[in-house]
Parts: structure tokens; sequence; C-alpha cells
């Protein structure tokens, strides 16, 4: 059973899970470091995948339907933004409503648009089409078939983890943006707007989880369906946690969740055991609490994150 | 003395709820060193926060160089030549040093930071004022000292020519003190003009050309530092005659000891050693003060005394009986009372009433309950009584502790405590953040249990407060108690030298 092809197939499978946990993870370890709690990639995720949907389908390319995806996930999150940084409310509220508002927006454009609500007719074209192997790298047996033999979006999502990396550790913006998380009133004080630092944060996410919506509705598929997002947001925060804070410790940990939801799928498939199949649906959920409840102790979050930043102030 | 660089006309500032400064004029001269001396809430950090751009006047002028100017942030008052060094520093603790001076300034073409630059930009720069410093060290590995050695590099990479400094030796050791005092002077020396904001007299004293006294957001006096004496100086900052140092009369200590520990083990939230190997004895009437700089175990060793936290191995004995396994509330029935360091988190129950804050821990009894229910009646009945034994300032009983100052709530938890009828008090940095006239009250009112025969530890970061009420001194070091000392036979410096971890004294 366990042969080399096998192999190949659950880590090939392995990257594609992962890529929309990935995507949304990184996106908000970098909202995250500029202080916002982001509890919201479901709800954007959902908005990007209806979106990237609608426009491929209408306009018959789905390159035009990514960009909208994209578009409209950075939209959407300027709305948590407003929430927390201008109107000062509480991170996880505005993330709340956020997750639930977007629910209740797309089955109501759904019914708009598509004149019902559940799934929208196939998009002519997906993305999943394009799929192609990078030359030389993907002749390594195993791991390069199974990293560098894939759809755009995937390759996407390791160009976006290197340059997150670069951009957090190694530009100006990404220091202003570790200082917001960190510190928000020394960067103040020292002539750097926070509300720009973080405001720009949160984009960032809304962006990496409108991307990671796209890939669900018009790569892995061809429609969206209603809550096709199934918890990946979550799934995102925790391997966002899992991670440090880092973009490459938060795409080891979605890896790692997306190698649990490949084994899941085969085990259910190959009836390794005989149990109910919504045991093996658990599966990749339950290693989320599990990672999370192990590392959650060790990685230390920014200093200032979820704390409200409010320039003048009475003294006491 | 050279031209006026800097001037503030009139300046208001009104928050909704305060009047933070009301017609404040000031001058600063070229390459001087001037300060401005208040107590608390007198408008000081409001002032200077309007001079940096982070508030916007309600009314009022600033003038640089003889010309308006006006801050919309702290942007344009750097880009101005004003540099701050904030009472809290603005640091980011797991960045390095270089980082840090540079951030909002980074050297580097486009996006990217040249970090080869910085290094040595921040080399050049520490090299030329002489404040030497590991560019590549982590914050959060600094001693205070060195951290704000960063703060003010931070200010000179701005190309400040005026430098603000707010409470800058609240949190030094008196060694460190002494070092800033050159660093300051070598600055002036170099054409940098200073404003130093404090609450301390001997300060002023030791290092000003002149000083503006504050007093409830208005301007109370200026003065040339020569020609003032500090009583006078007190006087302007209080607005009445105040004792600066509470007088420690002789008094006779019981020979049993009330309270002692033995071979104390603590750890830390990390589960490492905080407090090691640590013995003492406490008897009746005398205080005992441990000296220590912050961070040496102080809060683990008040937490482990009032069974806030586990102990390791050792034995804490009160009245004879180890108390090490008893829970807190058994403690503090057992006549030990504590005042916390942190009034806000662990002293008060900010949003309940004064009433219910005094009662707070014999709330269970007479005469703050009957029968199994509270008895609002006796409680407030009973804290009408401390409100007006201790002299707090409320509307009454039923006011929210929160709307009281920092000065009547820190007497709100001595009236809890103090008439607790304790034989051992434990008092963690009593007077933190007070101004000189509520802290002359809380001295006194220590002072007054230690004659009533009650064995007191006091804990504190603030030398003269150990010196002034403290019969012996422990100095705590990395957890331990490396020396004993009786104050009348020691002095600051040799305390301060033994603080910062040295063995021998230094000739």
């Amino acid at each position: 059973m366990f042969t080399l092809e096998f192999l190949t197939n659950l880590l090939s499978a392995t990257v594609r899970l992962s890529t929309p946990i990935t995507l949304a993870a990184i996106g908000a370890t970098i909202c995250e470091r500029s202080g916002i709690v982001n509890i919201a990639m479901e709800g954007i995720m959902i908005m990007g995948a209806f979106f990237a949907a609608i426009f491929a389908y209408t306009t018959g390319n789905p390159w035009i339907g990514l960009l909208a995806g994209v578009a409209f996930g950075g939209i959407y999150s300027l709305l948590h933004a407003f929430a927390t940084v201008t109107l000062h409310l509480d991170h996880v509220v505005s993330g709340a409503v956020m997750n639930v508002l977007a629910f209740g927006i797309t089955r109501f454009l759904m019914v708009l648009i598509i004149g019902h609500p559940g799934t929208t007719p196939a998009i002519p074209m997906g993305l999943g089409r394009y799929r192609f192997a990078i030359p030389i790298l993907s002749d390594i047996p195993v791991i390069g078939r199974a990293l560098f033999n894939q759809t755009p979006i995937v390759y996407l999502g390791f160009i976006l983890v290197a340059f997150l990396t670069w951009f957090l550790f190694k530009t100006k913006t990404g220091l202003h943006i570790r200082a917001a998380g960190e510190h928000p009133l020394a960067l103040e004080t020292i002539g750097v707007s926070v509300y720009k630092m973080r405001y720009l944060g949160v984009f960032i996410s809304g962006l990496a989880s409108g991307l990671a919506g796209a890939y669900l509705s018009i790569e892995a598929n061809v429609s969206f369906t209603e809550g096709m997002s199934a918890g990946r947001g979550f799934i995102a925060l925790a391997a966002m946690i899992s991670g440090g804070w880092h973009p490459i410790g938060a795409f080891l940990a979605a890896l790692f969740f997306g190698f649990a939801d490949a084994l899941q799928v085969r085990f259910q498939v190959l009836r390794v055991v005989r149990l109910p199949e919504e045991l093996f649906i658990v599966f990749p959920y339950l290693v989320t609490v599990i990672a999370v409840a192990g590392l959650v102790r060790r990685s230390r979050p920014p200093k200032a994150v979820g704390k409200d930043f409010m320039i003048e102030r009475s003294e006491d | 003395m050279g031209n006026v660089i800097l001037e503030t006309q009139h300046i208001v500032k009104q928050f909704p709820k305060v009047l933070a400064n009301d017609d404040i004029s000031i001058k600063l001269q070229e390459g001087e060193i001037l300060c401005l001396l208040g107590e608390n809430g007198a408008g000081k950090s409001t002032l200077m926060n309007v001079l940096y751009g982070l508030y916007q006047p309600t009314s009022g002028r600033i003038l640089l160089d003889g010309r308006d100017v006006q801050f919309s942030s702290p942007r344009d008052a750097i880009d101005r030549g004003l540099g701050m060094v904030h009472q809290h520093f603005m640091l980011l603790d797991p960045f390095t040093v270089t980082e840090n001076i540079i951030l909002g300034a980074e050297p580097g073409r486009g996006p990217t930071i040249d970090y080869g630059a910085a290094r040595r930009q921040v080399k050049e720069l520490s090299d030329r004022y002489g404040l030497r410093i590991d560019p590549d060290a982590k914050i959060e590995n600094l001693s205070v000292g060195l951290q704000q050695r960063v703060e003010i590099l931070k200010a000179l990479y701005r190309r400040a020519r005026i430098l603000i400094l707010d409470e800058p030796t609240a949190v030094l050791t008196p060694q460190e003190v002494d070092e800033f005092f050159s660093v300051i002077r070598g600055l002036r020396e170099s054409g940098v003009s200073i404003i130093i904001i404090t609450h301390k007299l001997e300060e002023v004293r030791a290092i000003s050309n002149r000083v503006y006294i504050l007093r409830r957001g208005r301007v109370e006096g200026e003065r040339e530092t020569g020609n003032v004496t500090t009583a006078e100086l007190a006087n302007l900052m209080v607005g009445r005659s105040v004792v600066l140092t509470v007088e420690r009369t002789p008094h006779e200590v019981q020979p049993e000891p009330v309270f002692e520990i033995e071979g104390l083990q603590v750890l830390d939230d990390r589960r490492i050693p905080a407090v090691q190997d640590l013995s003492l004895t406490v008897r009746p009437g005398e205080v005992v003060g441990i000296a220590g700089v912050d961070g040496n175990g102080q809060p683990e060793l008040a937490e482990a005394i009032m069974g806030l936290r586990p102990v390791e191995s050792g034995i804490i004995r009160h009245l004879g009986e180890d108390v090490a396994g008893v829970s807190t509330r058994d403690r503090i029935h057992r006549s030990i009372s504590y005042v916390p360091a942190d009034r806000h988190r662990y002293g008060l129950v900010l949003p309940f009433t004064v009433a219910e804050n005094i009662a707070l821990g014999y709330h269970d009894r007479s005469p703050n309950a009957y029968r199994g229910q509270l008895d609002y009646e006796g409680m407030n009945g009973n804290a009408a009584d401390l409100i007006k034994r201790f002299d707090i300032r409320t509307s009454g009983p039923e006011a929210a502790a929160m709307q009281l100052s920092g000065g009547n709530q820190q007497k709100v938890i001595l009236a809890r405590e103090f008439s607790r009828k304790p034989t051992f008090l434990l008092v963690n940095q009593p007077t933190r953040g007070l101004d000189v006239g509520a802290i002359e009250y809380i001295h006194s009112e220590i002072l007054a249990m230690r004659d009533k025969d009650v064995g007191i530890l006091l804990i504190s970061l603030e030398l003269e407060e150990i010196f002034g009420l403290a019969d012996r001194i422990l100095v705590l070091y990395g957890g331990r108690i490396v020396r004993e000392l009786l104050t009348d036979e020691t002095n600051e410096k040799e305390v301060g030298l033994y603080m910062m971890g040295g063995k021998e004294r230094s000739a």
C-alpha cells in the first residue's frame, strides 16, 4: 500500500490542501504582527471565493476571477481595520461579526445574482487546468513531483511565503509593522503612524485570505458553494499561532494540517480501520486542537496584539 | 547664557475632564539644562507631549528660534530638532539596539534596510558622544541604564538639538544616576539644550541651571538653581510647607521574631528560580527594608510570602508556625497584612466602592456581613470611620475606587490593611508614583505601625524610601540576600553598589 506512488500522491495532496491555509495564515501573521487580532480569515476567504467565482463565471476568464477574489478580500478586510483601528472596537468582536456577515452577504448575493442559494453554476474555465511542472525541480523523486508539479495559486503561495518573510524582516515597512504590534507608542513617538501600519497589516491579510478563497472556488473547484471554506480560516489561525507568528513557521504548520487532511482522505478511501467516515473527517481538526494546545505555550505573541491604540489620553 | 531657542506662550491643554495645562509660558535658552519641577498631575508631561507634537494644545503658541511653529505630529517635532526620552522607554524589547535607534529613519535605498550602514552609523554616533553600547544587543538583555542610553542615542541619531527627558532618574540606581548626569553634562558641552522633567528636588539642584516649578497646570515660579534652597522648591511644588523626610525616632525592638524565612526558593513564571536560599527575620517593632534593582525577585518573594505563588522549598514562619502551605486567606486571617506593589491590579477592585474595597478579605464577617449576607450599612459605616481616620479624600464610602487619585487609592489600601491590627506587615513599593504630600503621609503611617510593635517588611526600589523607613537593610540581588546592613552604619552609595552585584567595598 505504501508505495512510492502513494507517498508522492499523499505529499502532492498535502501541498494542495495546505495552500489556502498557508495563504490565510501568512496574511494573518502580518496582521497580528501589526497588533490587530484577526479571526476574520474565514469570512474574508468566503468573500474572496464568492467574488472569484462570480467574476470567472461572468467573464469566462479565471485570471480576472483571481484578481477579483484578491481585491474583494482586501476591500472586505478594510471593514475590520476601520472597526478596530479607527473605531477602537474589540478585535475579536469585530472579527466574529466579519465572519457572520460574510456568510450573510454571500447568500444574499447568490440569490440576487444567481437566483438561488447553494452552489453557483460551473465556471467555463478553472485555474486547475493550468497545472504545469517546473523543469528539473519536478524531476526530483517524490518531493519534486509533490512540490513542483502544481497549479498557479499553489506556486503563488510559495512565492508569497518567501516574499512576506523578506517584507517583514528586511524592509522598512516590515520593521514598522512589527514595531506597531510590539510597542505602538514607540513607533508613534518617532513619527510613524501606527494607524497606517495597522491598516496595512489588516489589508495584506485581506488580500492573502481573498487569494485563499479564490483558490477554493476557481482552482481546487470550478464553482462557489456557500460555506465552502469549511473552517479553514480558523485552521489558518491555528497555523499562525503554532508557527510562532513567523511566515515560515505558519507555512510549516499549514503543511502539517494539510498533511493531516490528506491522510484522512486516504484512510477513509482505503478503509484502513473500520470506523464511521465522520470520525476521519474530524481528524485534521483534532490534530489542530492538539497542535495548538501543545505549541501555543512556547510561542510568544507580539506584545501589543489585541491592544487598542489611541494617542491622546488624559493623564491620571 | 545663549539665546532663547524654544519658547511656549500661554499654552492651554484641556482634556475632556481635566485642565492639564493652564496658561503655561516657559523659555529654554541655548546650551542650558532646564528643569521642570512638579508633582504628579502638575501638567509637566502634558506640556512636553504638546511640545513634542503628540498632543495638540487647546490654545497658545510654540516658538522655535523665535519663529512660530506648529507640530501636528512627533515627526514635525523630530524634523525641527526636538528629541524626547519618555519616562516609560519607547523601546522594542525583542529588537536590537540598532533596530531601535534607526526605527523610522532607516538607512538604505528603496524599501530595504541597509543594516550594515545602520550599524556603522550607530557605532560612530556612540563613539562621538562617548555613549558606549553594543549595537547588536537585544534591548531585553540590557540594564535600565543602558536602555536609557539607547533612548538618548535614538534622539541624537535624529540630530536632536533640544533633548527632553521625562523623569530620567526614576528607574536608575545611584551609580547610574551619577553616570547619567555626566552624560547629560557632556551633551550640553556639545551644544544640546536640555529639558529635564522631574519631581525630585535633589536632581534639580544637582544638574540644572534653571528651574520652573509647575503646580496644578500652572507655572508657580522660576528660579536660578544656584540661589534657591531645597525647602523653597518643595514649598513651591506642593503649595504648603512639607516635611521632606519623616523623622524616624528610635524605637525598642522586641526580641522574639514575629516573622522568619529560612532557605526559601521560589520559581518565576518560566520555572526558573527567582528567589534562592533566602533567609530573613523580622521582629516586632522594626522595619526591615529590602533594597534591590527591579527584576531581582521582588514580586516572587512578595507573592510567596502571601501564598500567591508556590514555595519550592524553605520555611515561612509566622508567630512560630510554618505557614508555607497555608492558604492566602488563612494568612490574612492570622494577622498578616499586605500592601501590594501594583494598587490597580492587585490592591483594589477599581469599579467597586471604597467601602467594598475596604471590606475585601474580611467581607464574610462583622461589620461587613451579617448571617451570610453582605451588610452594607455596617460596611459603609466602618468605611466612613476609616475615611476620616486616614484622611481619604473622597465623596464618601460609596464612591468608586477608580474615581480617587493615586494617593487616596493607596490610603484606601492602608486603611484596609492597617485597621486589621496586623502583627506582620508586608509593604511592597508603597509610594510608587505618588507625590511628595502623599509619600509623607504614608511614610508616617508606616512608622506609626512600627511604633505599635508591628513587624514590617518593606520592599522598595526607591533607596530614599528604604533609608527613610528601614532599621535594617537587606540587599536583594539575583534572588538572594547578598548583604545585610544597618541603616545608621551605611549610605546610599554602598547599598547601590551591592544592588548592582558588587561584592566588595570599593575603596
